[in-house]
């Protein structure tokens, strides 16, 4: 089956001196869950940006479907309409209502009717448990209500692929399960997700492969019972010693 | 068990304000009444003092009757209100079309790509030179200079040509607030907007720029103030505002109570709109401390 999203020998470097990503090689089957573990500075957001053609990359070749995006062809708007991404820091455009934040790409981008879009939203919204802020603006809610709406706006559009930047790196404790709750639906339902995380507990839960990212490689890859309970390189038992100790895991 | 009790028996019984607390209150009663005493008297002190230097000086009777004549300030009035019509019809009217040139300006600023680049090249130098130009000097070229080129189908009407040189000037101040609007929406927006598919035209019209005229209108508000104000020196042209009515009747009786009276008019005309500025931005700052997520 071709793989949703392929990275092959993807290189960026961020001006003369910072390689972020040496030689990253990555395939994405439908309807699984990839998670990227590795310690900050190691490269996941970076290759999420990569993949979303928010950053360009400097060498190598990403296949979405199948098809070449980093072709300098290739139109990067319709790219983006395929993909999904929810950032960690949510986001959302303050100036607008929840419902509107939702109806934004549907409407404007993809010419969804307005009031097929609102339906469309207000389901999503439904099935969030948040129902009752659609009118609300953003900064009147929590962390975790705040993303949870994110994610609802990434999948307004339908997407073929949900990229996950850290997405509970900034919320309270208390708020992190509610958000973790929607991406566990979201694997029920078969949607492909490429997660950049610090949750080792749940990268172990949910993700059919976790890639281990070191110094700008995916330096061990493999089933969460691989990656976590027999790792191979010395470097992945180091970090998983760390988050360990941090009692994280 | 008996924790509970008691934190039960706190919460339900009615609250009644401590001892201390009534103390403290009192004190504050005491301390804000003593405040405004003192500043009801030193304003006191102040506008004798002033009052005192004022009418003793050797010049005091000869001034009032040249600055602050009752007779004169009733002749001009009528006349300086009946100018101050044109300075509001050019308040209106080049208010609105310097926010539209300010905007298309700092717009062409941020335009990216090798395309834009005259009109990056064009709108920066405009706001560079027009922002360095002073408006008086501004002015008297347009007014003088464009009706000497004798062009045919272009005015001379000085009241045109003056409303084309405050836009010209005030366009380039708006549009760097304008840009600075734009330039503090986080480019964060910017990515999630194009992560979900819209082209940056969109991102730039649906999410940018909302935010940065929302984050300039307290500055904004500012430069309406300032362009009120200098509609007057359209008068250099020989407009018939409020401050040429004033000067006419000035050089007529050889009296400046009209000038005086002019001010006082520009000042009342520019409160409601100072205070208006105050609000917004005071409404502002509320929103924002109330936590935003830009």
């Amino acid at each position: 089956m071709t793989p949703v999203l392929r990275l092959e020998n993807v290189r960026k470097a961020f001006g003369r001196d910072t390689l972020v990503l040496r030689d990253v090689n990555l395939d994405v089957a439908p309807h699984t869950v990839t998670a990227l573990i590795g310690a900050s500075g190691s490269g996941k957001s970076t290759l999420l940006r990569c993949a979303n053609l928010l950053e360009e990359i400097d060498d190598g070749v990403i296949f979405l479907d199948g098809e070449d995006i980093t072709d300098p062809g290739a139109d990067a708007d319709a790219v983006r309409r395929r993909i999904g991404v929810v950032f960690q820091a949510y986001n959302l455009f303050p100036h607008m209502t929840v419902l509107e934040n939702i109806t934004l790409a549907p409407h404007r981008v993809h010419g969804v009717p307005r009031e097929q879009a609102t339906r469309r939203a207000r389901e999503l919204l439904d099935r969030l448990g948040l129902a009752e802020k659609a009118g609300a603006y953003p900064d009147r809610l929590s962390g975790g209500q705040q993303q949870r709406v994110a994610i609802a706006r990434a999948l307004a559009v339908r997407p073929r692929l949900l990229l996950l930047d850290e997405i509970t790196a900034a919320l309270d404790p208390e708020l992190v399960g509610e958000v973790l709750n929607v991406v566990r639906d979201l694997k029920g339902d078969g949607m492909t997700m490429v997660l950049a995380t610090h949750e080792m507990g749940f990268a172990r839960e949910v993700a059919d492969q976790v890639c281990f990212l070191d110094d700008g490689v995916v330096l061990e890859r493999g089933t969460p019972e691989q990656v976590f309970g027999d790792p191979q390189e010395e470097r992945t038992r180091r970090f998983l010693r760390r988050i360990v100790e941090a009692g994280r895991l | 068990m008996t924790v509970e009790k008691a934190e039960t028996a706190t919460r339900t019984r009615e609250y009644v304000p401590s001892a201390r607390r009534l103390a403290r209150e009192r004190h504050r009663r005491a301390r804000t009444r003593r405040a405004t005493a003192v500043a009801a008297l030193s304003t006191l002190v102040t506008g004798a003092v002033l009052f005192l230097v004022v009418t003793r000086s050797p010049g005091w009777p000869r001034t009032r009757e040249t600055f602050f004549s009752a007779e004169y300030a009733r002749e001009a009035l009528p006349e300086v209100v009946d100018g101050l019509w044109l300075n509001l019809r050019l308040l209106v009217v080049c208010g609105a079309a310097v926010l539209v040139i300010g905007m298309l300006l700092a717009v062409a600023r941020t335009l990216r790509g090798p395309v834009f680049f005259p009109l990056r090249a064009l709108a920066a130098a405009y706001t560079d030179f027009f922002r360095g130009l002073p408006l008086i000097i501004c002015l008297l070229l347009v007014v003088f200079g464009v009706p000497a080129l004798r062009l045919a189908g272009v005015t001379t009407d000085p009241v045109l040509l003056g409303g084309a040189a405050l836009t010209l000037t005030y366009s380039a101040y708006v549009a760097e607030v304008f840009r600075a609007g734009i330039e503090s929406v986080h480019p964060s927006q910017r990515a999630a907007a194009r992560s979900l598919g819209l082209s940056s035209g969109q991102a730039l019209r649906f999410v940018v720029l909302p935010q940065a005229v929302r984050r300039v209108v307290p500055p904004l508000l500012n430069d309406l103030v300032s362009l009120q104000k200098d509609t007057g020196l359209v008068s250099i042209a020989g407009a018939v505002d409020a401050v040429y009515a004033a000067q006419i009747i000035a050089s007529k009786e050889f009296n400046y109570t009209p000038y005086v009276v002019a001010g006082l008019v520009f000042v009342a005309l520019t409160i409601p709109m100072t205070r208006l500025t105050d609000w917004v931005t005071a409404r502002m700052d509320r929103q924002r401390a109330q936590g935003g997520t830009t």
